[in-house]
């Protein structure tokens, strides 16, 4: 059964005719063709599909679209506004945060709530927020880095 | 071909390698615009999923389709019975797998059937309609029941019932170094197996054209070898397959074979003219496999008082999992590399590969060396401290001399091992530390090496093992074309750099279009850490063609000798005299009006420099890297819990064409190695894989990773574009024995086997409170039939022959 979904994503509003049962991050992908939120597992283990709900960091892969009408639906193809990289994409690219870059995009919304929240965290708060992030390529300690300057930059 | 070029000394001389360029696919990955495999969506795409075996091992008696293919919206069913009657494998030797199994299920999560469907529900639900018939064989799931079992086998072939592979090599003669020694030692140890673990799991779409032409793009590190499988198996001319790799989110050795899937879903698109995608689920990530072998090991050695190797004897039994794959060249590497790290004047390696009942294993990081390289940086550990020295210090001076051979011929070109252990050593304040530091708290030391590309392809040919076409733009635009697939370790960066610095441009300049069958001369694969040295020396030769014609083209106008003139920051100009020249663009229009269209390729191919005996094929390589590494931890004695505090490493990767990509590499090789050293293990129970999920495969995290700090070593290496060696696997290696070392420095309990979990630790603090050996581990190594040796004159110490065919 499909059903009619109003729903706000990357500052657009849009209609999706979708079944019921997929998860947003079905939806995302295939009804939207924002292939940019990734999947690692499907089962809310790994973290790759991070999008940000009001803000929030969740996984994408749990959620059903219907919880999420009403409310703002940020992936990583919106985080740029007007052609213009967010602090953290630029300081990723710069400092090779990204290797195979297949868990970027959720790191990346997982980082940018923090900031948001938190706009100069040390070290160690940023372990903590990106926790439920799995990396395999870099040892988080270029993510950690990347984070850190976007951090510092932001601030000036 | 004569000696080969020094590369320049000095960094200042380089405009491109050696700074740290973002990689020129980093903004298409933050940005979220990068398309893997499971992004890409084809018109009238169907899905496909396969029916995987519930067995470990049983005969497939009858197999029906029949209700799957009435259920509405499933277009094709198939069983093996629909492929042509051909075997493949990774290796000549070992062409032992089926796209879908025809006679026999041997691992749980084998392939017997596939469906393909307008959507992936619909293909899920119609296997679970397919019925098959098994009669049930009894399964083999150890290493010790393989060699005890003498009828029931599942394999066909090999070197015994359930043996695979059966190795005995001796270079000189290791009795007589064991007589001369004061010390001698016997460790025995086991290293548990594990899986790649990538964030990406593999996926493949086919597209089947009327004029009998198939494309795959597929998540694969070696489409060459894919290109050639697809071929053989479905019976088709190589010329009418193209294989595009498409960027690989994560591939550790994990997507080094040919797999089920990909044959599927070519054959499902030339069966319903539809293009067909297949991604694989988690749990099917973890049957598809080729990871870790889990390794038994026994070694021998025998030293002098000072440290001085005088012999050593080691001997490997690897669980190679249901399949062939890479098992008879990872058996090798279990016993090729010993000699490279340290002196070994006298070496005797037995090796055996057997079948079990479980996913097959192959190539993971390091490719069959870490497993070894525990062994025996924690059987050196135990020798430095039986003979009073510090380990550090005792290895540093056993480093192999630069420009020499092993005892098994391998040729050493340059060694930056010293200057790593003292690197490492310095920074991490060993001195003060090793036995030192508080109770609980400890430290350990280990070093390493590695290949920079296998020295002999996967099949026998005279070719070259890769391929570099470069094409320079009237505009002065530069695009450069190679077979080599970017796995997330940089591959297209470091190509980008290598024509941007022999051409005067900048990477940035440069269009990379690679891992296209169709489009891009062969490279072999991203595998034994070969991408850099050998697609960066191809490359370096088809730049410096085409740059020779832009600065006779530019020489003439300016009324120079070409020698006077540099290519460098995009222009072309007189050395002296930076004024006088040209754009890069004029030069190139002045070269293509005078000479045509400016393209030019170039190829290598590495040096033959291996033994003359059987078994030689392993091991040789332009140039080895080199690591060394102390690693600090906390050990909690209530819980049993290792918390690694830092790591230091030192890696000699040759020159660095790109620091920020090889301290990524670094830094992930040591994410990698801590956690097979602590957590991460592939364990079945009653023939069921236990734990098949992100969930229970405990993988490190940020909250369990260390700070890293590294240090690059730039010997300048012959061989390497540059003087470049690898960074993608060796530092993985002394990470699991320094983990191991630091462990006993914190808490004197030894952990002979990995991963080294709560329960190990608590085990050896009970033995110690109790007062016995504090050590756990193997126990005994069974009896295997190794065959009499081949004996082989030690090359320990002879010069190296830098000569090429």
């Amino acid at each position: 059964m499909r059903e009619r979904l109003t729903l706000k994503v990357n500052g657009e509003e849009v209609q999706v005719l979708a079944p019921v049962h997929k998860t947003l991050l079905e939806v995302l992908r295939e009804e939207l063709g924002l292939t940019g939120t990734k999947h690692g597992c499907e089962l809310g283990e790994c973290g790759t599909c991070t999008v940000l709900l009001d803000g929030e960091p969740v996984l994408s892969c749990l959620l059903l679209p219907v919880e999420c009408q009403g409310r703002e639906i940020l992936t990583v193809e919106g985080m740029a506004v007007a052609g213009r990289l967010h602090p953290l994409q630029e300081t990723f690219a710069e400092l090779g945060a990204a290797q195979c870059g297949y868990c970027t995009p959720g790191i990346l919304l997982a980082a940018k709530a923090l900031l948001e929240t938190n706009p100069r965290p040390s070290r160690e708060e940023i372990r903590a927020a990106l926790a439920g992030n799995l990396c395999r390529c870099t040892g988080y300690t270029k993510i950690l880095d990347a984070v850190e300057l976007a951090a510092a930059r932001q601030e000036r | 071909m004569g000696p080969v070029e020094t590369p320049p000394r000095r960094a200042e001389e380089l405009a491109v390698i050696g700074k740290p360029f973002p990689k020129v696919d980093a903004w298409a990955k933050v940005i979220g615009e990068t398309r893997y495999a499971d992004d890409l969506v084809l018109p009238r795409m169907a899905h496909a999923r396969l029916l995987r075996a519930q067995h470990p091992h049983a005969r497939i008696k009858a197999i029906d389709t029949s209700r799957a293919k009435a259920l509405p919206g499933v277009l094709a069913v198939i069983t093996g019975a629909d492929f042509p009657p051909v075997k493949f494998g990774i290796l000549p030797v070992s062409q032992d797998e089926e796209a879908l199994s025809t006679e026999k299920v041997r691992y749980v999560g084998d392939a017997v059937a596939a469906v393909a469907a307008v959507d992936e529900e619909t293909a899920e639900r119609a296997t679970e309609l397919i019925e098959v018939e098994y009669e049930p064989l009894p399964p083999i799931m150890s290493i010790e029941e393989a060699l005890a079992e003498g009828t029931v086998r599942i394999q066909e072939y090999g070197d015994g019932p359930n043996i695979h592979k059966l190795v005995s090599l001796e270079f000189g003669e290791v009795e007589e170094g064991f007589r001369e020694a004061d010390l001698i030692r016997e460790d025995l140890f086991y290293f548990e197996g594990s899986n790649h673990l990538p964030m990406e799991q593999h996926a493949a779409v086919a597209r089947w054209d009327p004029d009998g032409k198939l494309t795959l793009w597929s998540s694969t590190q070696t489409p060459h070898y894919v290109h050639r499988t697809l071929a053989k198996v479905l019976e088709l001319p190589m010329s009418h397959v193209r294989v595009i790799a498409t960027p690989v989110g994560g591939g550790f050795g994990g997507k080094s074979d040919p797999f089920s899937h990909e044959l599927v879903v070519a054959r499902l698109a030339q069966l319903t003219g539809r293009p067909v995608k297949c991604t694989l689920t988690r749990e099917e990530v973890f049957y598809a496999h080729r990871g870790r072998h889990p390794v038994l090991m026994w070694v021998k050695t025998g030293v002098k008082r000072d440290g001085t190797i005088q012999a050593m004897h080691f001997r490997s039994i690897l669980d190679g999992g249901a399949y062939g794959s890479y098992g008879v060249a990872s058996t090798f590497y279990t016993g090729a590399l010993q000699t490279v790290t340290y002196k070994v004047p006298r070496y005797k390696f037995e090796g055996c590969r057997v079948f079990t009942n479980k996913p097959p294993c192959g190539p993971k990081r390091g490719h069959g060396t870490p497993q070894p390289r525990y062994a025996l940086e924690v059987h050196l550990d135990k020798i430095a401290e039986a003979l009073g020295l510090d380990p550090a210090e005792m290895r540093r001076r056993q480093a192999v001399e630069p420009f020499s051979k092993t005892a098994n011929h391998l040729t050493i070109t340059t060694c930056g091992l010293e200057e790593c252990i003292d690197q490492v050593v310095e920074a991490s304040g060993w001195r003060a530390k090793h036995r030192q530091l508080p109770p609980g708290r400890g430290v350990g030391f280990a070093a390493s090496s590695y290949i920079t590309g296998a020295g002999l392809a996967i099949y026998w040919n005279e070719m070259p093992h890769t391929g570099v076409m470069v094409k320079i733009d009237r505009g002065g635009g530069v695009a450069a074309f190679c077979g080599s697939i970017d796995i997330g370790q940089g591959s297209d960066s470091v190509l980008a750099c290598v024509v941007a610095e022999v051409l005067g441009i900048l990477p940035e300049d440069i269009r990379v279009v690679t891992a296209d069958t169709d489009l891009t001369p062969v490279d072999l694969g991203s595998y034994s850490s070969r991408v850099t040295l050998m697609m960066g020396n191809a490359a370096k030769e088809a730049c410096e063609k085409l740059r020779g014609l832009l600065l006779d083209a530019a020489a003439k106008k300016l009324e120079v000798s070409p020698a006077d003139l540099v290519a460098r920051g995009r222009r072309v100009s007189v050395r002296d005299d930076p004024g006088r020249g040209m754009s890069f663009a004029e030069a190139a229009q002045l070269a293509e009006a005078a000479y045509g269209t400016l393209a030019a390729a170039g190829s290598y191919r590495p040096p033959k420099r291996g033994g003359k005996f059987k078994g030689a094929g392993v091991g040789p390589t332009p140039a080895y890297s080199y690591t060394a590494c102390v690693a600090e931890v906390a050990v909690d004695p209530e819980t049993g819990e290792v918390r690694p505090l830092e790591v230091w490493i030192a890696h000699d990767g040759g020159r660095a064409i790109n620091p920020l990509l090889v301290e990524g590499q670094v830094e992930g090789s040591v994410y990698m190695g801590l956690g097979e050293a602590l957590m991460e293990e592939q364990v079945f129970r009653k023939g069921l894989h236990k734990i098949p999920s992100m969930l229970e495969y405990k993988s490190p995290t940020t909250l369990e990773t260390p700070e890293i700090r590294t240090i690059l070593v730039e010997t300048i290496d012959p061989e390497g574009p540059f003087g470049a060696k690898e960074a993608g696997q060796g530092p993985l290696l002394p990470l699991i024995p320094a983990i191991a070392n630091a462990v006993y420095d914190a808490v004197g309990v030894r952990v002979d086997e990995v991963p080294i979990t709560p329960e190990k630790i608590l085990k050896g603090l009970d033995l110690k409170a109790k007062g016995q050996a504090p050590r756990v581990g193997p126990e005994r190594f069974p009896l295997v039939g190794y065959p009499e040796p081949i004996r082989v004159e030690s090359a320990f110490g002879q010069p190296a022959d830098l000569g090429r065919p």
